[in-house]
């Protein structure tokens, strides 16, 4: 029970210390985690995040919920992964409120409008950086051009485009095997 | 029910979007689209708080619309629902771990995930850039999205800024590296300072 609860708290703090995506948190995990707890190994970890950044959901919950199973089953997973939700729980729901106060204001208006065009520029660096990882030839190119036009032109759920891209990889690289 | 709603959406974002939490992005945009609880504007106003305040983004951006959407337990329904599946998929990987990582099929699916979860973000890219640097409006008609101009064609003004923080982000060495919130408050302030949402 105390374990379980250590846990949590570390991974509360865990998800204090984060700010911004996932990757950012590898060096504390590896400070936390690793040098002090020694829940895991280094190569463990590592295993860890290369499978959690290419598995559905959000990377820091899945890193989360695999160190938590590796030191305490499955309820050890779903405590880890509670733990790194409940900070941003509390300070966003907080943050929220008082930002819906302010909102009519112009200064904050003006405000948004300004991070408006930069988060424009921090999503568009995003697709430049993974892009580098997922296109590695004509077919990984010629899918990216597709579900990118697709996504611009058709109002469908990105499901179908997971599912479709997901079904092609399996049928090309097949293909590619076969052909040898 | 709203809640049940929520929860189902989010189960679906957390299922299905591959790559972290940006990759969330594509399918919070088509929630607000398809269930009318908040506009792109908004969405991108939550992405921002999202970054800066503590806490993985993509968790912080499922709390903040929860939050939008229903209060309180619509925070904490959103979230659960989207590391639901995380959870669930992680622990049957565990369970199986060296095998998952040899299995040529996992392999062959990530090749194909892997640039079609890229062009998604990039897709929402294109969506976020129309609606913040130009005039141009994106209405669906059927199963296809059809544009057209209301007001100025190019937002001038957005159009430099973000040209400015472009060669920041990628050119100027150093520079580049700064945490994005350094950015983010450097646009607050130039909206500010050259009145961006024209008020």
């Amino acid at each position: 029970m105390k374990e379980l609860w250590e846990l949590y708290i570390t991974y509360a703090k865990i998800g204090v210390m984060t700010f911004g995506g996932g990757m950012t948190m590898l060096p504390i995990l590896q400070r936390e985690v690793v040098d002090q707890k020694h829940w895991v190994t280094e190569e463990e970890l590592m295993d860890y995040y290369a499978i959690s950044q290419c598995t559905p959901g959000i990377i820091a919950v899945n890193t989360a919920t695999f160190i938590g199973q590796k030191h305490k089953g499955i309820l050890g997973g779903i405590l880890a992964t509670l733990g790194v939700v409940t900070p941003s729980l509390l300070i966003i729901t907080l943050l929220a409120g008082i930002i819906q106060e302010f909102s009519h204001l112009p200064a904050v208006k003006n405000a948004f409008a300004g991070i408006q065009v930069c988060i424009c520029v921090l999503i568009f660096n995003a697709v430049k950086k993974l892009l580098k990882k997922a296109v590695i030839d004509k077919r990984t190119a010629a899918i990216f051009a597709v579900v990118l036009l697709g996504g611009v032109f058709l109002d469908l759920s990105p499901v179908w485009f997971v599912i479709a891209a997901a079904l092609s990889g399996i049928a090309l690289k097949g293909l590619e095997v076969r052909g040898k | 029910m709203i809640y049940l709603k929520l929860f189902w959406e989010f189960f679906k974002t957390g299922l299905f979007a591959v790559g972290g939490g940006m990759a969330t992005i594509p399918f919070l945009k088509n929630i607000g689209e398809s269930t009318g609880w908040y506009t792109y504007a908004d969405l991108m106003n939550m992405m921002a708080v999202s970054e800066s305040t503590p806490g993985p983004i993509g968790i912080n951006m499922a709390t903040y619309v929860g939050f939008t959407v229903g209060g309180v337990p619509g925070a904490l329904i959103a979230t659960l629902g989207e590391v639901t599946p995380s959870i669930i998929v992680i622990l049957c990987i565990a369970a199986v771990l060296k095998s998952f990582r040899d299995n040529r099929y996992v392999d062959r699916a990530f090749y194909g995930l892997r640039p079609a979860s890229s062009g998604l973000i990039g897709a929402a890219f294109v969506g976020v850039a129309l609606e913040v640097l130009t005039g141009i409006e994106v209405a669906t008609v059927g199963m296809v999205n059809h544009m057209s101009v209301h007001g100025d064609l190019i937002n001038w003004k957005g159009v430099a800024l973000a040209a400015v923080l472009l060669v920041l982000t990628n050119c100027v060495k150093k520079v580049k590296d700064w945490h994005p919130i350094v950015f983010i408050a450097l646009s607050a302030a130039v909206g500010i300072a050259f009145g961006f949402a024209g008020v």
